[in-house]
């Protein structure tokens, strides 16, 4: 064997362990390879989708849209967003939609909720899951959201408390977790601060979100390493955004960390507005194609989201941002 | 038994180097760009030589040290290819660039050598199906022509790299065998190409079965020979790309703009983007020696050329940033 410290140089050279053992590059693979064996799509299309179209749709259009949505076997539909209207117009209509919609069993109609107004104004509208909207930039909080991130984290205590008293459960957003439009790269330490917070204060999840979709799998892998020393993997979600191709490798990445929890949107809707004519959400299309193809489980019909998919880009007269449908629909 | 090293000192540094190999990427990724043959080949409208050669010569600038200039096609077949010979001997070579170009058979290769070829190519395909249907021979009869043409570039020190088309699904056949793969793959290998892409011809290959495909190829062909060539029809490539880099596979090719649709998907995208994928290594601290702005550049001469829009989602995104 030789003498020790010389055994250990030749043994931490990962290339000699190749070459000495050759069954180990196989072995490797199967153990980097581990992913979840079932993943939980949370479809955002209706939401963050709709919110980031130019055209602003009827109401009864989007009631549409979530019934449709409804028979997937998607389990979690985010409705709508009760924001004040003239923040964000595509979305005044709120109550109705949230009204208006066929609930399926099994399924849950997250809505967000900025603050004590908008959660009063969903609870009235028979809301039973909100979600919060955080984000791991200074910047980007008080120009999206009119204050800082530690005033934020107040309101959303507000709501939280609220909230448990109807038990009515709370999932917390971070956005910018992987860059930010304003203050350019974010810190992971920030992220996981962010993130921690809100699980403290009363989340069950955490949408971990890369706005801008400047995120690779190297910040993305970077990030979460560093979030989930501090939040329980299983109280996570990866939102990636589209916006610069990256969404699907850094979707996988996340699941290679354990993550197991993906927002996505139908027919990829949305576009980004920090880069005009840019795409937005990852399509849910492209993801339930790539986690089927893995063997990954969803409980999610990928012929029947396409239904919905070409009737909201129809309604929308836009063309799909997902490959997969286009694909599929123009096959010769 | 494993078990029984595992004991000892060594093996205890085994688990450590285990462990800490966990991310382990190549520090080097090879691109090769396919846009000038691949995309343009795959592109509807017919695009003049001088623009071909522009193109080219954008492209020799921007730090990648492979493109694939050409096809030695019948211009029946291929008419964007007609101006081969043309666009071959009109770029400006850059030094350290490779140039290779497809030569189906012995009359394209003795007419890329006239015009200068110093490096071809050759195109098997792992679905008999569509080896026939698209080069109208069988697999085993395609080999033949191969070997013909490795003979006869060996004798002139010119390197041959192989094709394996369909690699992971087929437009006609569907599902194609891992095994299959592995085959064709090794054949090439065997006769003297030595480098071996593996094309996901239509796009529909995910994570799961670019691993299965590269696990039975990589028993067989080396690793250091293995190149990948995702399309990314289903957008699947990024993520087929990065399961490559996870097993080991250090060359990648992509089309500048994701250029060149897909034959049997119509409207739909083709090639990985050059861009995309270049932003996505970069990101990983992988090194390419690609300059990203000078393939947007590129990028964005053709596709004004063209008269269409980029299929890069890094170069949509970097030109219309507000």
């Amino acid at each position: 064997m030789g003498n020790f410290p010389t055994a250990v140089k030749h043994c931490l050279s990962y290339e000699q362990l190749i070459k000495d053992y050759p069954w180990l590059r196989r072995w490797l693979q199967e153990e980097k390879t581990k992913y979840p064996e079932f993943v939980k799509i949370v479809e955002v299309g209706p939401r963050d989708g709709l919110q980031n179209e130019k055209e602003v749709v009827p109401t009864k259009v989007k009631i549409q849209l979530i019934d449709m949505l409804s028979g997937t076997g998607l389990s979690v539909i985010e409705a709508t967003s009760f924001v004040s209207s003239k923040w964000v117009p595509q979305m005044s209509d709120h109550s109705d939609v949230l009204r208006g919609i066929q609930r399926a069993p099994h399924v849950q109609y997250p809505v967000l909720t900025p603050n004590m107004q908008g959660f009063q104004d969903a609870v009235a509208a028979g809301a039973t899951e909100v979600a919060v909207f955080g984000s791991a930039s200074e910047t980007f909080s008080r120009k999206n959201i009119n204050c800082s991130i530690d005033d934020s984290m107040l309101k959303f205590e507000e709501v939280i408390k609220a909230a448990k008293e109807q038990q009515i459960p709370v999932r917390g957003y971070v956005s910018c977790a992987l860059g930010c439009p304003y203050e350019g790269r974010i810190e992971p330490a920030k992220v996981a601060e962010v993130a921690s917070k809100l699980y403290g204060i009363g989340c069950y999840e955490i949408s971990l979100a890369d706005t801008i979709g400047v995120g690779t799998p190297g910040s993305m892998l970077q990030m979460l390493q560093r979030v989930t020393q501090e939040v329980p993997i299983s109280a996570l979600a990866v939102h990636c955004h589209d916006t610069y191709g990256q969404a699907l490798a850094n979707i996988l990445t996340a699941l290679q960390v354990g993550v197991s929890v993906v927002d996505s949107a139908v027919a990829g809707l949305g576009g980004c507005p920090y880069a005009e004519g840019s795409s937005g959400n990852v399509s849910t299309e492209d993801v339930v194609y790539m986690l089927h193809g893995m063997g990954i489980e969803t409980g999610v019909n990928l012929d029947k989201v396409m239904e919905a998919g070409d009737f909201i880009c129809s309604a929308l007269n836009r063309k799909t941002n997902s490959k997969v449908s286009l694909a599929r629909n123009r096959k010769l």
